[in-house]
């Protein structure tokens, strides 16, 4: 039997095997995200970091709906300078590092992206897509400010930059050429999708930011078409994200342009061990078809 | 995913009793299965959500005991018969009865999942040693339920001496925990008290089972506010045995994430 392997090259970035933890799940802590690279993932991806500390919204900040969760964390976070420590323990234990991040000022995001770089992160991937902070909200959704944001985080690294966008858009290909003219290396698509829920006993919504973000299995179908419609859009890769629980999601994912996943609220369904099922799956999915490596089925189903 | 516990529901507090000046216990019935140890994501709504371990699990009877410390558990307090609040749950692991001479520690509330635990125990045949220990005389929980529960296997101590032994608690688990065979050591209360009564059963080699406090944001096991070493109080605890204390030493009794996920040192 022929060896296959399941390392990939995204955006410059040599992983292992092709899944990551989507940033705001588990990325509060260096013990946690090595618990993830420990489960299988080929790299972890930190929680959001904005330039100052964030408590984030007051609870419910999460709520179970049919076919996933809702969620409207506000993002939390000890801000950039209060997690380089965290980032240093993964780097000395040699765990491939993404540093997500956010800010409100093409300042806060250069100086952001310049201090996780110095601090030895191997990427960054640029929240501007959160759909639970107010002073984001318009960020993802205008292309010109995409490209002149990123183009200014270009300039104040050379690390790969991956641009996670919002499927809370009309058009998410045209915010994807956007980043890519502004100097992203990669597209990570995408980030939840606004919703809400109501209590009918209460009579009110449940999550007190009113609104949150769509995650897992109901998100799926949405964050595929983002994917497709960016892949035919781009040539810089393509990171999926949204809903992926299992190995045959991953699979779909890698059809339709994906380099790698990331992987979120299965974690709460299946446990970490879903980064060890969705490597062994994906191994048996590529034996049994005779390919070799992941790089050899991404974006297969475009060539209709 | 929208199944079983994951549920928030409303229910009816259908019972309201002042158990020491700040601590209230709220009954509601509920009939999911719920083990000693488990906690309940608790829904005012309007103010916000917080974890409460159970207080009773008695047939369909559940409870949590309140104390008023901030504006949630405070609005909580002021909660009457027939209001209703949001619940989901039960969370978490919750204790698993082993041994056949343990020792219960309980510290402040944290005599709260310790009660339900030696009901649970007595019910199964094994008479719990328990130390119950508070500031003061007033501040004991549950003591005529477990006084009636355990009789002569109850010991109170007091940190001012106002009622029982005087002194911290710790002191005195760690001296039964020379004295006499205990086999399984259940904890609760601070993390400082926990943490030496932990150091002393290591050097005894009697193995422990202590449910942490951290703090608990999406109680789904995913955004990690609760995280204390590779764990998450949430869904892998909020009950640790021996092992899994052992792997976060550097971080028990000494700091803890505050909500922005700052490490922070450990109060008492």
């Amino acid at each position: 039997m022929s060896k296959i392997s399941l390392a990939v090259e995204v955006a410059g970035l040599d992983l292992r095997s092709p899944t990551m933890n989507a940033s705001g799940v588990l990325g509060m802590s260096a013990h946690l995200l090595r618990r993830i690279y420990d489960a299988g993932a080929g790299a972890v991806v930190t929680k959001s970091l904005g330039p100052e500390p964030r408590v984030g919204h007051p609870n419910p900040t999460m709520v179970a709906v049919e076919g996933g969760f809702l969620n409207a964390l506000g993002l939390p976070n000890p801000g950039v300078d209060g997690f380089l420590d965290e980032i240093r323990e993964l780097k000395a234990e040699r765990i491939p590092v993404v540093a997500s991040f956010f800010g409100s000022s093409v300042r806060d995001f250069e100086r952001s992206a310049r201090v996780l770089s110095e601090a030895g992160v191997d990427a960054l991937e640029v929240n501007y897509s959160c759909p639970n902070v107010d002073e984001m909200g318009m960020l993802a959704s205008d292309a010109k400010t995409v490209r002149r944001v990123t183009a200014a985080i270009r300039g104040a690294t050379e690390k790969p930059i991956f641009v996670k966008l919002s499927p809370n858009v009309t058009d998410v290909a045209e915010i994807a050429m956007a980043a890519e003219r502004g100097g992203a290396d990669a597209i990570t698509a995408g980030n939840t999708l606004k919703g809400m829920a109501i209590d009918i006993d209460f009579r009110r919504p449940i999550l007190a930011n009113v609104t949150g973000g769509l995650s897992g299995p109901a998100l799926k179908p949405v964050a595929l078409r983002c994917v497709w419609e960016i892949a035919e859009a781009v040539r810089i890769p393509v990171i999926g994200c949204g809903g992926v629980s299992t190995w045959r999601d991953a699979v779909e994912f890698i059809l339709c342009g994906a380099s790698a996943v990331e992987v979120g609220t299965a974690i709460n369904i299946n446990g970490f061990e879903v980064f060890r099922d969705i490597n062994e799956g994906l191994t048996s999915y590529l034996n049994k078809n005779g390919f070799k490596s992941v790089e050899e089925v991404v974006g297969l189903a475009h060539r209709r | 995913m929208h199944t079983g516990a994951d549920e928030t529901r409303a229910v009816t507090i259908d019972r309201v009793v002042k158990e020491t000046p700040d601590i209230t216990t709220f009954h509601f019935h509920d009939e999911r299965e719920a083990r000693p140890g488990q906690y309940f994501m608790i829904w005012v709504p309007g103010s916000d959500e917080v974890p409460m371990s159970l207080s009773s699990i008695d047939g369909g009877n559940r409870s949590v005991s309140v104390r008023a410390v901030g504006e949630t558990t405070r609005a909580l307090g002021e909660l009457r018969i027939g209001d209703r609040v949001g619940v989901r749950g039960p969370c978490g692991n919750g204790f698993r009865v082993k041994g056949s001479r343990p020792l219960l520690v309980g510290g402040g509330t944290g005599i709260t999942p310790l009660t339900v635990l030696a009901e649970q125990m007595v019910s199964g045949g094994i008479r719990p040693r328990f130390l119950a220990g508070a500031r003061s005389r007033d501040q004991v929980l549950f003591m005529d339920r477990l006084c009636k529960l355990l009789g002569d296997h109850l010991v109170i101590s007091t940190d001012d001496g106002s009622y029982g032994l005087k002194g911290l608690a710790s002191v005195y688990a760690i001296r039964m925990l020379e004295e006499n065979g205990y086999d399984h050591i259940y904890l609760c209360g601070p993390e400082l008290m926990m943490a030496k009564v932990f150091e002393a059963a290591e050097t005894k080699g009697v193995p422990v089972q202590a449910s942490l406090e951290r703090y608990v944001k999406c109680s789904f096991g995913l955004c990690g506010s609760c995280a204390i070493g590779p764990y998450r109080v949430c869904s892998d605890g909020p009950v640790f045995d021996s092992e899994m204390l052992r792997s976060v030493k550097d971080e028990f009794g000494c700091r803890r994430m505050d909500p922005a996920g700052r490490m922070i040192s450990v109060g008492h």
